[in-house]
């Protein structure tokens, strides 16, 4: 194969990885940007999207059916996630709605242990998902193009949302001065609604590229995403949903190239080099590259 | 002196923060229509009192009534709602939203499309600099401009109460003297006003009523005009 070729591919792959932790990361960095909270347990939605799906396939529904299920039910999770866990401690120190996020997250993921053990079930991906399309000499999966497909008209609805409508306005208001917001007459409450709900639509969607994409369903399988979420959206900048994309292409990028440049003896530990990027990017912009300083508002 | 029914009527309002008391039992009301300033130095609890009002503090006792309904008991957004709206010291405009987009947001509560609209022309006209910067980010705006911006946002919501919070502070003789015009104007089309000023000569030459606050109680209180003349009050905050 040529190496423009190669690249080409590489490329495919690193926007493609890019995309599913973007779509994970939004969703951190709206509830980030508006409750200061770091929600740790947003990853393990598409758990509860994935076992939906596979659950509603096994039943005989057809795929589409079963996806779109799958993401209702992630958004539900999300949404019951704020009534329950978050709703009743908001306002609180920011160390206590952390805490709260990793109880909310080991207590999904035991639950999911308890129902479907932690024996992981293949994930029954539709075909047009798991094709291999061939241009000469460039094969390309087909879920890259479809992650990255999905990906952008995300993004573009997402963008349509916060310019375009009162409550996306308000939700970029609120994450910018909650004070200001609040005096203005904005109803705080809709608004927080609105971004656990979004955000764990668009984690729902995420889920369901990425169980395509490892092939199978467990317990634990939202753990590594929405770390790797939580990192994009703090190397984007916290709370900046630009900044949130940002970093997760960036991280999709360093994955693929650590991937393609480390020597065999090196490559399991590309994710150790990886992190070693980060932190010193991070020492040059200690608030991510679109944060700006969080200045203490009264 | 005839007596209507107060639009607004603070009762015996205590505020704390955790320990300090900020309010120790404030009183006051304003008629409809009348300009009341509320006066005093530092820490004397002028802000406290507006964030009791706009009901981001909640007192620990006393009333806050507004047309029939006790803002003691409810949210923020319900307030503005009801036409109670707060131009906030330090301003605490959204920075990263644009000229237009914080406007919209002051008129956010309401539902009445087509007048939003019109609201926008009335505040671009008291405004025109507003016009010229419709797109820009607010956060590029000069200080004197984003103080408009607050004024013009709070406007938004057609309020029939505007509270304002030190709208001078920080600000160029000139622009202090546009924003004290645009006041006096709002203040002659009949809105109610509460004025909190640091500024206390040029709040008692547009003020109909005045409440002195220290160490957040009322000390004096009474036709701004007589307040002019106060010996105490040109002595403590007009410099003589």
């Amino acid at each position: 194969m040529t190496t423009f070729g190669n690249l080409l591919q590489q490329l495919i792959n690193a926007i493609s990885m890019g995309s599913s932790y973007a779509l994970m990361a939004i969703g951190l960095a709206m509830v980030f940007g508006i409750l200061r909270l770091i929600n740790f347990a947003h990853g393990d939605l598409i758990m509860v999207g994935s076992y939906t799906v596979l659950f509603l396939q096994l039943a005989g529904a057809p795929f589409w059916v079963a996806a779109l299920v799958g993401i209702a039910a992630t958004t539900l999770a999300g949404l019951i996630m704020e009534r329950v866990a978050y709703r009743p401690i908001r306002g609180a120190p920011a160390i206590d709605m952390l805490l709260t996020s990793f109880a909310v997250g080991i207590f999904l993921e035991n639950v999911a242990i308890l129902i479907f053990t932690p024996i992981s079930r293949a994930f029954p991906a539709p075909a047009v998902m798991t094709q291999v399309l061939q241009y000469g000499a460039l094969r390309i999966s087909s879920l890259d193009l479809i992650t990255t497909g999905v990906t952008f008209i995300s993004l573009v609805l997402l963008t349509l949302f916060v310019t375009h409508t009162k409550v996306g306005i308000s939700m970029r208001a609120v994450s910018e001065d909650s004070l200001g917001a609040r005096l203005t007459g904005i109803n705080v409450n809709t608004v927080i609604v609105a971004a656990f709900a979004i955000g764990s639509m668009l984690a729902g969607v995420s889920g369901l590229l990425w169980s395509a994409r490892i092939g199978k369903v467990d317990p634990l399988m939202g753990f590594y995403p929405g770390l790797k979420a939580f990192i994009a959206a703090v190397i984007g900048g916290m709370g900046s949903l630009s900044g949130a994309v940002l970093g997760a292409y960036i991280l999709g990028f360093l994955e693929v190239l650590f991937q393609g440049l480390l020597p065999a003896s090196l490559a399991p530990f590309r994710d150790a080099f990886v992190f070693l990027a980060l932190i010193v990017l991070l020492l040059f912009r200690p608030n991510g590259i679109l944060g700006r300083p969080d200045t203490e508002k009264i | 002196m005839p007596q209507t029914q107060p639009i607004l009527a603070l009762k015996e309002v205590y505020v704390s923060y955790g320990s300090v008391r900020a309010l120790k039992g404030v009183t006051i009301e304003a008629q409809e229509g009348e300009l009341v300033a509320l006066l005093g130095a530092n820490g004397a609890g002028k802000t406290t009192t507006l964030m009791a009002i706009s009901g981001i503090l909640r007192p620990r006792s006393g009333s806050i009534a507004y047309r029939g309904h006790d803002l003691a008991k409810m949210k923020s957004d319900a307030i503005v709602q009801l036409g109670v709206m707060q131009c906030p010291e330090g301003r605490h405009i959204f920075g990263a939203l644009s000229v237009l987009e914080n406007l919209q947001m002051g008129a956010v509560s309401r539902k009445d499309r087509q007048s939003i609209q019109q609201e926008l022309e009335r505040v671009l006209s008291l405004f025109p600099i507003l016009k010229q910067r419709i797109r820009q980010t607010s956060g590029t705006l000069s200080g004197g401009e984003q103080q408009m911006l607050a004024v013009g946002r709070a406007l938004m919501a057609r309020p029939s109460l505007l509270m304002l919070d030190e709208p001078s502070l920080g600000l160029a003789p000139l622009i202090v003297e546009s924003i004290f015009n645009v006041i006096q104007q709002l203040h002659n089309q009949g809105m109610t006003i509460l004025l909190v000023e640091q500024n206390a000569r040029q709040a008692l030459l547009v003020a109909n009523h005045a409440y002195v606050l220290e160490t957040g109680q009322i000390k004096l209180s009474g036709k701004a005009e007589e307040l002019r003349t106060n010996p105490e009050v040109q002595r403590l905050y007009l410099g003589g």
